[in-house]
């Protein structure tokens, strides 16, 4: 390392690499607006064994009305809605609902439709009640949110369910709490650990396995992850097993490389069970706008079917979920509350948003 | 990292300078702006609330006297706001000398702990320190195996007698092992929590208890997950009211999240954003700038982290060579083979792209791929030496045949890179003309640090408002005002 570049040098340095760069921007645009147009993705169609048979994963009811105490433990993000609307009705009202919405990550875009929405509906309907238009304000939102199909099962061989996310968003705990769900409810599983990168995360889905008595399987740590997903198939065929899950490592949705393994390991899965009956996003429930960007991603390289939202513990609302399917349409299937295995109940958009606007019940 | 927020701001920035003056309502509706690009970039509410009044006294004090036109009175205001936001000057984490430290890591389920726990370890032997891991999340299954590895893997010694109960007593007797074994640093990782676990806040708090009786020092930090949104303040203030923290590691922040988590929790919470976390490789671990992180947020570029790096990554010799090549006019294809050669060391494309004024916008959803490089380099070397000194004049339609034969492309590919080098040699060249017609050489070596610092600021200025359209105007600048 030279003692110190002189000044020169260093504009020259930067320049040159900016030339650089510029050539090989250019260049690569062009490659790339060329093959785009040629490259399609053949893997989704749908093939051999057809879906069948869409078995409730039954859980609990109780569940969903502890997610309805937990969601409302927190009474402070719309609080003041009352409040809010009792000195009349006007732009900054609007604009303080509009912010209310964004301070639970609903989203700049989503929020300031639903509220421009319910300020033509205030307007055409001549709405002055709070009380009316609270309720107006949360059936927009409810509006924006499906009640999700069960997990799809299939009779002919093993169910196959792909879990992808981010890093830390809770794939391998959900994977864990499904598993414990599925064996009490007498099916056999097995689990499939393609998480050959993250240290220790076979160790952690054995755990799970131990557990709940499903079937572990491994291959060493830097194994390729398409090669377990296959193992994994493999052995659910052989030993008969209802269901197979696969886990996968954690991916940040901009790293191309990684994004590419998770389509092959995806692909490798296809080869052999025919359309997998899940693929299952988790989102952690506080992200924030960089969900829909983790949606999207995840869409184009595997083709979510589904989210599981982690995590929802009253405080964190998990608001971005709504902005993901008002802009992409992926539906949320699964919700996870707290560390227990009982803690993931099948998604209810009634109790949701009514989590969203716990305080505004008061 | 934190890309998006500077594209919206970029946009926004755009239109003032398109501009000219800013008047009322211009700024106004430049605030408005602002607004929605922070919010969009998942800062708090509360806190763009607060950043706006105080952006908005700024410029309206400022419009009014300064001679500044509207674009870079809104730059520099804007500029300042985040610096000041992000915490003014990075501030380093000290840890005295000669007697046993400890840092506790604390936070949410999934932000990163254990991960960061190993890249400290690394970074603190980076610096000559020994550190022992101690694994207090007896929580999540194979918590205490990841951490093992990581230790391994950085060479760092473990304290890890249990993997499940109570890991207050782990914590206690850590000290007792780490002077034994003569560490002296203690990283303790711990379970995550959710926000609102009061169980698990307390356990934290036990932990961070039963390090502290000794009479140590304890140093807390929180990592908090770059892609969190609006309930980065909640889980802050819940963290800093229970457990306390002095400082933050952000991570994950080789996502494309937008950041504003950052912003906020050093706003609520005052406490300094210490480290950057940007990888799964254990050496993907940065001391955090936030003037830097200001700069690159609105688009102007990371031009002293460039050059830090520039200047880890060349020798001598190769920037006078890299200075030559530039100054005489006469850039070949061998030179930039060279220059694609440095950018390698340096680390990733995206990563150096990313700190270059002006560019981060075009280059946001670009997909660049290393590989491509690999194609062009082919292409480079697939050349003689006297087509790569003169392509334009040499290349004919046979040699451009062979080439993408021996490079295993095709000829289109060839033409493709050949036409636009050639386009670039001669932008080149006019620089060179007017750097030299324009006295950059009198200008020449400023030895102090701050001096370079002063003049790549301006330089950022100007090349931030043309992008690759202001490219030429690189040439130091001559009116400092």
């Amino acid at each position: 390392m030279p003692a110190e570049l002189s000044w020169i040098a260093l504009v020259a340095i930067t320049l040159v690499l900016l030339v650089s760069l510029v050539v090989l921007w250019k260049v690569y645009q062009a490659t790339v607006g060329r093959r785009g147009s040629t490259t399609k993705d053949a893997s989704d169609s749908p093939t051999s064994p057809d879906v069948t048979h869409p078995t409730v994963t039954d859980m609990p009811v109780s569940v969903n009305e502890r997610l309805r105490q937990k969601l409302s433990a927190t009474r402070q993000t719309l609080a003041g809605l009352g409040d809010l609307f009792h000195s009349g009705i006007g732009d900054a009202e609007y604009e303080r609902l509009e912010e209310l919405l964004i301070s639970v990550d609903i989203g700049v875009t989503a929020s300031t439709e639903i509220v421009a929405q319910l300020r033509s509906e205030a307007i055409r309907d001549n709405i002055s009640d709070p009380e009316v238009l609270t309720q107006r304000l949360k059936r927009l939102v409810r509006e924006q949110l499906v009640t999700p199909e069960p997990l799809t099962r299939r009779d002919n061989g093993p169910t196959v369910w792909l879990v992808a996310g981010v890093n830390g968003a809770g794939k391998t705990t959900t994977i864990g709490k499904l598993a414990a769900q599925l064996t009490a409810e007498g099916a056999k599983v097995v689990l499939g650990a393609a998480d050959t990168f993250r240290a220790a995360a076979t160790e952690q889905l054995g755990v799970w396995a131990q557990r709940t008595g499903a079937e572990l399987v491994t291959r060493e740590a830097g194994a390729d992850p398409g090669a377990v997903a296959y193992d994994t198939y493999e052995t659910a065929t052989l030993s008969n097993a209802d269901v197979a899950i696969v886990d996968t490592a954690g991916r940040l949705q901009n790293h191309r490389a990684l994004m590419d393994e998770l389509g092959k390991v995806k692909r490798v899965l296809e080869k052999q069970a025919g359309r997998l009956d899940e693929v299952l996003l988790v989102i952690d429930a506080t992200t924030g706008q960089n969900g829909i960007a983790q949606a999207r991603a995840f869409t184009d390289a595997v083709n979510v079917t589904g989210i599981v939202l982690t995590k929802l513990d009253g405080s964190a609302k998990g608001g971005i979920v709504v902005a993901v399917q008002k802009e992409l349409g992926i539906p949320v299937k699964l919700v996870g509350l707290g560390e227990d295995i009982t803690d993931l109940a099948v998604f209810d958009p009634a109790v949701f948003v009514d989590g969203l606007f716990a305080a505004s019940d008061v | 990292m934190f890309d998006a927020l500077s594209a919206r701001l970029d946009a926004t920035l755009d239109r003032v300078r398109s501009r000219g003056r800013l008047d009322a309502k211009s700024l106004e509706e430049t605030l408005r702006d602002i607004r929605l690009a922070l919010l969009e970039a998942d800062v708090n509410v509360t806190v763009v609330r607060g950043f706006l009044d105080r952006l908005r006294t700024e410029l309206i004090d400022t419009t009014t006297t300064g001679p500044l036109t509207g674009a870079q009175t809104v730059i520099k205001a804007v500029d300042q706001e985040l610096t000041r936001v992000l915490g003014g000057t990075s501030q380093a984490l000290t840890l005295p000398r000669g007697r046993l430290s400890v840092v506790m890591l604390a936070g949410l389920q999934g932000a990163g702990k254990t991960t960061v726990a190993g890249k400290l370890a690394q970074h603190l032997k980076q610096q000559g320190r020994t550190p022992m891991l101690v694994a207090c999340d007896l929580q999540r299954p194979a918590a205490v195996e990841q951490l093992k590895v990581n230790a391994e893997r950085v060479g760092a010694y473990v304290y890890a007698p249990a993997t499940s109960g109570d890991p207050i007593p782990v914590a206690a007797d850590s000290v007792a092992k780490a002077q034994a074994t003569g560490c002296d640093v203690l990283i303790v990782d711990t379970a995550g929590r959710l926000s609102v676990d009061e169980v698990m806040l307390e356990q934290a708090k036990g932990i961070k208890d039963a390090l502290t009786s000794d009479g140590i020092d304890v140093t807390t930090l929180f990592v908090i997950d770059a892609m969190i949104g609006q309930e980065a303040v909640n889980v802050a203030r819940a963290f800093a009211d229970t457990v306390g923290f002095d400082g933050v590691i952000l991570s994950k922040l080789d996502g494309d999240a937008r950041g504003g988590a950052a912003l906020s929790v050093r706003e609520v919470t005052g406490a300094p954003i210490m480290f950057a976390s940007l990888g799964e490789s254990l050496d993907a671990f940065e001391v955090f700038h936030p003037d830097r992180m200001a700069s690159r947020i609105l688009g102007m570029g990371d031009m002293l982290s460039l050059i830090e790096k520039a200047e880890a990554t060349y020798t001598e010799d190769e920037t006078k060579r890299a200075e030559e090549a530039l100054l005489s006019g006469e850039f070949t294809f061998d030179d930039f083979l060279e220059q694609m050669q440095m950018l390698k060391r340096m680390g990733s494309l995206k990563g150096i792209v990313g700190m270059l004024p002006g560019v981060g916008k075009q280059l946001k959803d670009a997909d660049l791929d290393e590989r491509q490089l690999a194609r062009v380099e082919a292409i480079i070397r697939s050349m003689t030496p006297t087509e790569r000194r003169d392509p334009k004049n040499v290349l004919n339609g046979r040699r451009r045949k062979r080439i993408a034969a021996g490079s295993g492309t095709t000829v289109t590919d060839v033409n493709r890179l050949v036409n636009q080098f050639v386009e670039m040699q001669r932008m080149l060249k006019a620089a060179a003309k007017s750097s030299k017609g324009g006295g950059g050489k009198k200008h020449a070596t400023p030895r102090s640090t701050k001096a370079q610092a002063a003049a790549l600021r301006q330089l950022q200025q100007q090349a931030g408002g043309g992008g690759f359209g202001g490219f030429t105007g690189l040439q130091p600048p001559k009116k400092s005002r």
